[in-house]
């Protein structure tokens, strides 16, 4: 009986590659999870973009909020803008983080497409950026009421995103808050 | 003189395209040697967030151009190795080592190559005893182990033989 198991050994060998094969046909490698989440949102002083203030976690803190990060030499960030001005529209709190970018760039372009933001922090050198850990954007943050990164998503936040992956998350973060 | 031509635009063609690449990376001057030896291996060991498969020495994506100059000044500010490495993975999380430390997560990783290598040698002197054996068992039983019955025939044969 050994012996005629042995003759099925390269069959069991080639079962086995090939379940940890289709498994790895349906991850993304580009999936990168985040070294933040159930952290608390970094420390940062920075100032606000179009004006004099400051802002620093404290200010930003307090709600449950997404915080996206853009810019204007971002390609993506102009296709997820209709959609991020959509939610503001619905009551979704969203702060945005101008990463890397210039002011001027940055206020014209809120000025031509509309500013979904309550605020935006003018990251002109990428440190608060690294803080978070973003390599590329646009990124968007689902940070809780204690100021506590919960969900990072890389890419376009759309509609298919937004309902399937970040709003469930929103809804259950906003209901602890009450209860 | 047409061949002449073709040859010299091929050749000017050649360095042209090869300029670009020449000049993706910058360079950091460092106070002291030993900082930029560690800057060498550091940004070899470290992954581009970014990329899926490149160290940040390697890449240009703007995340590993930042990562190069983070690395410069914390070298420069006497970070040690190790807090530098910490440093990245607080921020990128474990997958910008490309030399992953020992935990739970990679034990199999880090345990595999030693793990194969004793499979390896026990697989191999299993089968060689298994070849061995039949032939050196077989031959000392035959030669020993003749009960009467085959005795008594043997000597028969040879008898026989002896006769004819």
């Amino acid at each position: 009986m050994p012996a005629r198991l042995k003759l099925f050994l390269p069959l069991i060998l080639f079962g086995v590659l090939a379940l940890f094969l289709m498994r790895g046909l349906s991850l993304d490698p580009k999936e990168l999870p985040s070294a933040l989440i159930d952290k608390p949102f970094p420390a940062f002083t920075l100032p606000a973009l179009g004006s004099d203030e400051t802002l620093d976690r404290q200010a930003v803190t307090g709600e449950v909020a997404l915080f996206n990060v853009w810019a204007t030499w971002c390609v993506s960030c102009r296709v997820e803008h209709p959609y991020l001005t959509e939610l503001a529209q619905q009551g979704v709190a969203i702060y945005g983080i101008n990463y890397k970018d210039e002011d001027a760039a940055a206020l014209r372009w809120l000025q031509q497409l509309g500013d979904p933001y309550i605020a935006n922090i003018a990251d002109r050198e990428g440190t608060l950026g690294l803080d978070l850990g973003v390599y590329g954007a646009p990124e968007t943050y689902l940070v809780d009421a204690e100021g506590v990164v919960r969900y990072r998503h890389v890419g376009v936040v759309d509609e298919r995103v937004w309902t399937t992956v970040l709003q469930p998350i929103y809804v259950q973060l906003q209901g602890g808050e009450r209860g | 003189m047409m061949r002449q031509a073709l040859l010299v635009s091929l050749l000017l063609a050649a360095v042209l395209a090869a300029a670009p690449s020449r000049a993706v990376i910058e360079t950091y001057e460092f106070t002291e040697p030993e900082l930029e030896e560690r800057y060498q291996e550091l940004s070899a060991e470290l992954r581009c967030p970014k990329c899926q498969n490149q160290n940040i020495a390697d890449s240009n994506a703007p995340i590993s151009q930042d990562l190069r100059k983070l690395l410069h000044q914390q070298l420069e500010q006497g970070a040690s190795d190790e807090e530098i490495r910490q440093y990245m993975v607080d921020r990128y999380g474990e997958f910008v080592r490309y030399r992953p430390r020992f935990s739970g997560a990679t034990a199999l990783l880090w345990l595999a190559p030693i793990i194969l290598l004793i499979l390896g040698v026990v697989i191999a002197m299993v089968t060689l005893r298994d070849r061995r054996q039949p032939g050196a068992t077989e031959g000392a039983a035959s030669a020993s182990e003749l009960t009467d019955a085959e005795q008594q025939r043997l000597r028969e044969l040879m008898k026989k033989a002896d006769s004819e």
